[in-house]
């Protein structure tokens, strides 16, 4: 069989994979990352056990969500552009339709005062949520005197002073180009 | 118009959201509070429902602001533009992969761009620490209201069950959403 057949081959297969992962995963793109390795390693098989652990990484490092990101390199490398396509889509859809139907529910039901209640419970739990999501990336993330002061950095311009997100992302990776150049040409130097 | 609106927006919270989850929260809420879209308090509402239903974050919360404010067409709008910076993105990256991997460029801004992901995420834990315990500004009167200490114990027992009892998110939301409803009705609290 030809590469090409091979490969159209795979494209429903892919739709219908990705599609599971985006139905099945609750709490978002880090916990499907092992649904993904699963379906596409050892079930599938179409990328190997080195080649996931570059691409996720590649997914955490890209902009943009994990989930997507993931599907449309898993989708490339398998079917290329057409397999990214029906991969994003497949990863896509569970949530766009119940999302769809739950915002026609969601809207109909948030003035009850049981559901009212309900969310003012909830909103405290959330922000536990939060604080633990936090934790979580800041154990992560490597550290070093540049790493916390583009923390600190990020924190103060977004909480107190209300800067616009995009100009504060853009300074920190700006930043952080900066300071790996100075000390590769220090290294460099030496 | 609201569809172009509705694409643009959301292509630029794609574009500009690194390290996933909730790293793109303050983004999301200057973009989609300022807006008008939808006010501090349903966007954190909507975190809980969005912990609760299939699929990550990002594309729950585009589609549904989508549907808010532009109905089944504005959803696709908001969905598409989410999704399309990261698939360009990564086509791009996957045809240039080695190139990519030893990039001292890309390696230099993500030193900058993990970090700064953190910090963003520690402002969202200030903006809805703000809407939970602060609902109507800073004000002293809050400390007079029996649901500003409610709120306050129960947020101290969600994060020990989160922390040192592992508790998945869903039952988290699940317990609080009771707590809020009995605590509700038996307080007779102000919706």
């Amino acid at each position: 069989m030809s590469e090409q057949e091979n490969r159209s081959k795979r494209l429903l297969p892919l739709f219908l994979t990705f599609m599971k992962i985006g139905g099945f995963t609750f709490g978002g793109g880090y916990a499907m990352i092992p649904l993904i390795q699963k379906e596409t390693v050892e079930n599938k098989k179409w990328i190997s056990d080195d080649d996931i652990l570059e691409i996720i990484a590649i997914a955490e490092s890209t902009p943009g969500p994990i989930a997507i990101n993931s599907a449309t390199f898993v989708g490339y490398r398998t079917a290329g552009v057409l397999g990214a396509m029906l991969a994003t889509l497949g990863v896509v859809l569970p949530s766009f339709v119940v999302i769809t139907l739950i915002s026609f529910v969601l809207t109909q039901f948030q003035e009850l005062r049981a559901v009212q209640y309900a969310f003012y419970g909830i909103r405290a739990g959330v922000l536990a949520l939060i604080v633990k999501a936090f934790v979580s990336m800041y154990k992560k993330c490597p550290k070093g005197i540049v790493s916390y002061i583009v923390m600190v950095f990020a924190f103060v311009c977004a909480a107190i002073f209300d800067l616009n997100v995009m100009v504060v992302i853009i300074c920190s990776a700006v930043f952080g180009l900066i300071t790996t150049l100075v000390n590769k040409r220090r290294l460099d130097q030496k | 118009m609201i569809y172009f609106e509705l694409f643009y927006t959301f292509f630029l919270i794609g574009a500009f959201t690194f390290g996933g989850g909730y790293a793109m929260l303050p983004l999301i809420q200057a973009e989609v509070e300022n807006k008008g879209w939808l006010p501090s308090e349903q966007i954190v509402n909507f975190i809980a429902v969005s912990e609760s239903t299939p699929g990550p974050f990002a594309i729950n919360i585009a589609t549904y602001v989508g549907n808010q404010m532009g109905g089944i067409f504005g959803a696709v709008c908001a969905t598409l533009g989410v999704v399309l910076p990261s698939f360009i993105i990564i086509l791009i990256v996957a045809k240039c992969y080695d190139a990519f991997k030893k990039s001292t460029v890309i390696q230099g801004c993500m030193s900058g761009l993990k970090p700064a992901a953190i910090g963003l995420i520690a402002s969202a834990v200030v903006t809805i620490g703000t809407t939970v315990f602060f609902p109507d500004g800073y004000t002293t009167a809050v400390f007079g209201s029996i649901s500003f200490y409610i709120s306050l114990v129960l947020f101290a027992v969600m994060l020990f069950l989160t922390f040192k009892k592992k508790l998945h998110p869903i039952l988290i939301i699940c317990i609080s959403a009771v707590v809020g409803i009995i605590a509700g009705y038996a307080l007779n609290l102000p919706v």
